[in-house]
């Protein structure tokens, strides 16, 4: 009866699916190991990881090294760690650079329609008309290789498919009865767009953008690959599977480790991304 | 009949165009009305009228590029608002004239909690903190009448019916007490017994409020129960205008006999309908002088032009635009 309804949402029945959920389960847990990972990695690496080690070059995996030494005997095990830092946080924070100016970008487009909506189409139509490691690589060879521009570079290859996905969710969402009854009430249009509108559509960005994160970092282990990554000696996932490419006669397992990181980490994260899909979806099965 | 409060909403000779087939065509003709405070004033007609232009039109809320008011003046609690800019006119809506829809399960955003959604227009137009505009929400839910108001201002709008979201619709249309409101079908996809209550609550408000009212509907019914005067519309023109009584007393336009004959009576027999051969012209192929001559069994030559709305004789109020059956010329 009307008294006793308590205030369970659309969102809280979506939480309720997600945590029933077993892949959301495991890829959060994946990710919460390699989060922890990252974020204590001076303690979790045993050595450091730019310190090179009169020791063993090129070593096998043993108790002292782990996942053995590199080609400067460098502790490969404590390189993965830092090099997670590197990893996740060019993932995230491009990630959410573009999930935030795409979603504005393609509701503004959305919303407006006209000329501002056929302008920034065409622009998103070019942008992803290139490959996304093209338009990546193109982008760090222009801007220079550094943390700060590959984020910006992977963030402008990343933008196009938010800003699509906002503006088709906005042009469903305008039609609404609710937002002609905003206008009705005297809403300007930056409320009708940031304050109606988007919580409207946030569901499908934020499924989007858990899968781009996956995407973000895959793209810049492979730039770190090709060697357009964060400078060495930095530690990251694609810098040390590039200099264990090129002693993949002598030991092959320095380039299969970083692999297998990255391999783990697309896997937590797609995981929780199909989740959440089928989370939101109240359609799906409980 | 209490029209003893001034005039809230005021339109004068307002014609309202809409663009098809690449030409400006008229779909509201020189449309004139008065709603006083306490007032609620009824506008009837089919789908296609220009019923809900005419709403649209006072709110400027016409969609741009397809729709314009051509000319007339607008007056909302005795500010003219004829045009007024944009950002004015969002002063103006929600603020001092609020209006409701006839779908509540689709006019409330579906995400966000009802009791905020109260609570927003105080936000906005009256420069409420949150916690004040809650308060006031949690009141005016208990205004319109919904059971535990308390524990609901945090629920969505999918956990309520389909009345209690029209109360909802109409907490947030009264939140800023604006002087006018107006009502567009607002108990058309409700339960008739709903209706009645949705109707009922209506009344009182506008008792306790001063509201005058614009009431837009088709149902003939609702317009007996609540109106205290009536436009009948047709083609975009007004074709009658009468106190509630005077018109079902003495129904004088060809077009409101017609629609009147229509309406399916429980004290008359159950032999078919009458109902209105053929069909509304569209705008493009709309004739000139009186709209309704193609449908009409009274046409005369001089229908041709287009007949004055006009004071019938012995009947103050009551107006009909029609050469046969209005004041002789």
């Amino acid at each position: 009866m009307a008294a006793t309804v308590t205030a369970t949402s659309v969102r809280n029945s979506a939480w309720n699916r997600a945590k029933r959920n077993p892949g959301i389960i495991l890829g959060s847990t994946i990710c919460a190991v390699l989060v922890a990972m990252a974020v204590f990695a001076p303690w979790v690496a045993p050595f450091d990881p730019n310190k090179q080690m009169i020791g063993p070059q090129l070593a096998d995996p043993s108790l002292t090294h782990w996942m053995g030494t590199d080609s400067f005997g460098r502790d490969v095990f404590s390189r993965i760690v830092w090099g997670a830092r590197i990893s996740l946080w060019v993932g995230v924070l491009a990630t959410a650079i573009a999930m935030v100016a795409g979603t504005v970008i393609g509701i503004i487009a959305g919303y407006f329609g006209g000329p501002i909506d056929r302008a920034i189409t065409m622009i998103t139509d070019v942008l992803l008309s290139f490959p996304q490691l093209v338009m990546g690589l193109l982008l760090v060879a222009v801007l220079g290789a550094s943390l700060t521009n590959i984020i910006i570079a992977i963030s402008i290859t990343a933008v196009p498919a938010f800003i699509r996905l906002a503006r088709g969710s906005t042009l469903a969402m305008k039609e609404r009865d609710y937002i002609d009854a905003g206008r009705a009430l005297g809403f300007s249009d930056t409320r009708i767009m940031f304050a109606h509108v988007a919580p409207n559509i946030m569901d499908e960005i934020i499924v989007m953008g858990s899968l781009w994160l996956a995407t973000a970092i895959r793209t810049e282990s492979t730039l770190a690959f090709i060697g357009l990554g964060v400078p060495p000696p930095t530690a990251t996932w694609g810098g040390i599977i590039r200099e264990g490419f090129e002693y993949l006669n002598d030991n092959y397992l320095l380039a299969v480790f970083p692999s297998l990181a990255i391999l783990i980490t697309m896997i937590g994260l797609n995981l929780i991304g199909d989740g959440l899909r089928d989370a939101n979806d109240p359609r799906a099965p409980q | 009949m209490s029209r003893t409060g001034a005039v809230a909403l005021s339109v004068q000779g307002l014609t309202t165009e809409i663009r098809t087939g690449g030409a400006w065509r008229q779909a509201v003709r020189e449309l004139s009305l008065d709603v006083h405070q306490r007032e609620t004033v009824a506008l009837v007609g089919e789908s296609g009228c220009g019923k809900s232009l005419t709403a649209l039109s006072i709110m400027a809320l016409l969609p741009r590029g397809i729709g314009r008011v051509a000319s007339g003046s607008i007056a909302i609690d005795g500010t003219n608002v004829s045009g007024a800019s944009d950002a004015a006119m969002e002063k103006i809506r929600g603020d001092r004239i609020g209006m409701i829809f006839q779908e509540p399960m689709t006019s409330l955003n579906p995400v966000l909690p009802v009791g905020f959604q109260i609570a927003e227009p105080l936000i906005y137009h009256k420069g409420l903190s949150r916690r004040a505009a809650r308060d006031r929400a949690l009141q005016l839910m208990e205004l319109v009448r919904i059971p535990s108001a308390a524990e609901r201002m945090d629920a969505y709008p999918h956990q309520f019916s389909g009345g209690m979201r029209q109360r909802v619709m109409i907490a947030i249309a009264l939140a800023c007490a604006p002087k006018v409101l107006i009502a567009d079908e607002p108990t058309t996809a409700l339960d008739v017994t709903i209706q009645a209550q949705v109707l009922a609550l209506l009344a009182d408000l506008q008792k306790t409020s001063e509201l005058a009212v614009l009431l837009i509907t088709h149902n003939l019914g609702v317009v007996a129960s609540v109106a205290d005067r009536v436009l009948v519309m047709y083609g975009g023109d007004v074709v009658e205008s009468a106190p509630v009584h005077a018109l079902f007393a003495r129904p004088t336009h060809p077009y409101t006999t017609a629609l009147l004959a229509a309406m399916p009576r429980a004290d008359q027999s159950n032999a078919a309908l009458a109902s209105i051969p053929g069909q509304v012209p569209i705008l493009a192929d709309m004739p000139s002088g009186c709209r309704f001559q193609s449908r009409c069994q009274l046409r005369e030559a001089r229908c041709a032009e287009r007949p004055p709305l006009a004071e019938i004789d012995g009947a103050a109020g009551h107006s009909v635009r029609c050469w046969v059956k209005g004041r002789p010329q």
